[in-house]
């Protein structure tokens, strides 16, 4: 008896983290809650696997395959870089609060390992089966981190309608992926597409998958009617999580969906491209209009982050390999800017509070001139101003999808821009033009308390934390969001560094 | 002894996959809206069994082992999630859990 070969270097990325995580649980075990050594162990395998992910992309030849299971190939390598992005800020900015909330620090950081491991298999799965695992491994580790704030009902209450309604869309892939194998006999994403070339034999079962595949994925990437957690869960759960989660889960569940619908289905294209459009078209248009009632930001961002989802689905819509691009590229962006908005607002938020009232941004400028102008570039970048990442993100997105045929879907796209135009920018007016509240007294008392906390937390406080600042600002939250703006900043003042590699590199899932 | 036709079981498990779904729906226990879950899941695994023996494949029951693991995975999660919930709340009905107002 002969074993198969296993390239398991298809899996470095996702090992190294694996690894990892085990390590942390360990650590935690054995030297008590240092935070510093766990966060430290977090952000170096993070930061490995994104090396390991660059170095395999760089590889000559075919990309390497692990059976017909997984492949590391541009595609799956570039989605790890995205996913590293927005863990690795994750990571950074759960330094500060997570230790606030929770004595387990340890398992916080294992469970988001975890959670990537599960996100970079995502866009690295070739097979239903392990679509299926990725999905769930990236979902159960999600639905704990969103209630981890174990003495807020709030986060309790966000995770079990996380869960319920997580638990339920996986009945709907699953139900998905059983049907496109009764109508093509086989997982295998490469072999179905195969054996669809020549026609399908039951139809009716092909399309009954296909649309339970969209449910399945709909519901991951918060597309409109599929969103109803997504206004819960964001609020309720921790902010660092909130920020980790909306712009890691988006990306390796775009992934997967794009390897699927272009690798696999080619060939049913015009049927879910057309459903596919609707959606996108009354996600963006929801998540928007929704968005402008909003007065916490948390919640706002929350529908913010559907109306994107909607952006990015045009992408998906285009179908063509400047489709499938423009996607990357947006969430990459997307990752950039949209952890970094959440950051601020973890910044901003006090100990024990829920979500941040929009009011208590007035007079920010002033206060943290350093903070009022990282939200200003990432309130910049979201609506889609140049020369931010956002602009670039949205430029490619609709771009593709004009040149595929799709204009109405552009033009609803460009409306929704202007409509969130609205409410981004009043964010900026409100940290640069708008007086300080009567809310500003209390909010100094309160943020005094916050800072002794803080103190006590990281001895040493960034700079930016200046003389009248009263929140207080932690190092590491200060660089994640330096760091979030840094790179909004660069990807839309330079986006050819990326396309060119993006172009390539996402050839080989078709 | 004549085979049951495939089909048979493919309809047999849509609708019990059905039934799960409404019962998701309409149910207002966390636990038994949990239930259903796992009964369309369940579902679903029945659909994976007839079709791999129709197509005389393995992967389709090995799908099915994949997803019996994750779902007593899930289990795990979810009954910690809910009693969790039940320590601030004392309900496992999804009607008072409204802090949240989607």
């Amino acid at each position: 008896m002969t074993l198969p070969t296993l390239d398991l270097v298809v899996l470095l990325p996702q090992l190294i983290v694996l690894t990892a995580a085990l390590l942390v649980l360990v650590v935690d075990g054995l030297s008590g809650a240092r935070s510093w050594l766990l966060a430290g162990i977090s952000l170096v395998a993070l930061l490995a696997a994104g090396a390991a992910a660059i170095w395999l992309s760089l590889q000559p030849g075919e990309p390497r395959r692990l059976q017909a299971m997984a492949v590391a190939d541009g595609f799956a390598l570039l989605f790890d870089v995205v996913i590293v992005v927005a863990a690795v800020l994750g990571v950074l900015l759960a330094y500060q609060s997570i230790p606030r909330i929770s004595q387990q620090v340890g398992s916080y950081y294992a469970l988001l390992l975890l959670a990537v491991v599960g996100m970079m298999t995502m866009g690295a799965a070739l097979d239903l089966i392990v679509v299926f695992l990725a999905l769930e491994i990236l979902s159960l580790a999600l639905y704990i981190l969103a209630g981890f704030n174990r003495s807020e009902p709030r986060s309790a209450e966000a995770s079990l309608k996380y869960f319920l309604l997580g638990a339920f869309a996986s009945a709907f892939f699953l139900y998905g992926a059983a049907l496109v194998y009764g109508a093509t006999a086989s997982l295998n994403l490469e072999a179905i597409a195969a054996a669809l070339a020549g026609g399908s034999r039951s139809p009716a079962m092909l399309y009954l998958g296909i649309a339970l595949l969209i449910v399945g994925f709909g519901f991951k990437v918060a597309l409109v009617p599929f969103h109803m957690w997504t206004p819960d869960v964001y609020p309720g759960a921790p902010t660092p999580v909130t920020a980790f989660m909306s712009a890691a889960t988006k990306a390796a569940a775009f992934a997967a969906f794009l390897r699927l619908f272009l690798t696999a289905l080619p060939t049913a294209q015009p049927t879910w491209s057309w459903a596919l459009a609707v959606l996108a078209a009354v996600t963006m248009t929801l998540g928007n209009v929704a968005a402008l009632r909003q007065r916490e930001l948390k919640r706002m961002l929350a529908y913010s982050s559907i109306a994107h989802a909607g952006y990015a689905a045009v992408g998906l819509v285009a179908g063509t390999a400047q489709g499938a691009g423009a996607v990357l590229f947006y969430l990459l962006a997307y990752a950039f800017m949209n952890v970094g908005a959440f950051g601020v607002v973890a910044a901003l938020e006090r100990a024990g509070e829920y979500d941040v009232a929009r009011g208590r941004l007035a007079g920010l400028s002033e206060r943290q001139p350093a903070l009022a102008a990282a939200m200003a570039i990432f309130m910049f970048s979201l609506t889609g101003i140049p020369p931010f990442a956002g602009f670039f993100g949205k430029l490619y997105v609709f771009g593709a999808a004009v040149a595929a045929g799709w204009g109405w879907l552009v033009v609803i796209g460009v409306i929704n821009s202007v409509i969130s135009a609205y409410y981004y920018l009043q964010v900026t007016v409100e940290m640069y033009f708008a007086a300080p509240a009567a809310e500003a007294p209390a909010a100094a008392a309160a943020g005094k308390k916050g800072r002794a906390v803080a103190k006590a937390a990281a001895p040493s406080p960034a700079p930016e934390e200046g003389k009248a600042a009263p929140a207080p600002l932690s190092r590491a939250t200060a660089a994640a969001v330096l760091a979030a703006a840094l790179g909004t900043v660069l990807i839309g003042v330079l986006p050819a560094l990326l396309t060119g590699w993006i172009a390539q590199a996402v050839q080989g899932i078709f | 002894m004549t085979a049951v036709p495939t089909s048979f079981y493919l309809v047999l498990s849509a609708l019990i996959f059905v039934i799960g779904a409404v019962g998701v729906l309409v149910r207002r226990n966390a636990l038994i809206i949990f239930m259903c879950v796992e009964l369309m899941m369940n579902a679903v695994n029945l659909t994976l069994i007839a079709l791999a023996d129709r197509f005389g494949r393995l992967d389709g029951q090995i799908f099915v082992f994949m997803v019996m693991a994750v779902a007593a995975a899930e289990v795990a999660v979810g009954l910690a999630i809910v009693m969790a919930l039940v320590h601030h709340r004392d309900t496992t009905n999804v009607d008072e859990i409204n802090l949240l107002k989607g």
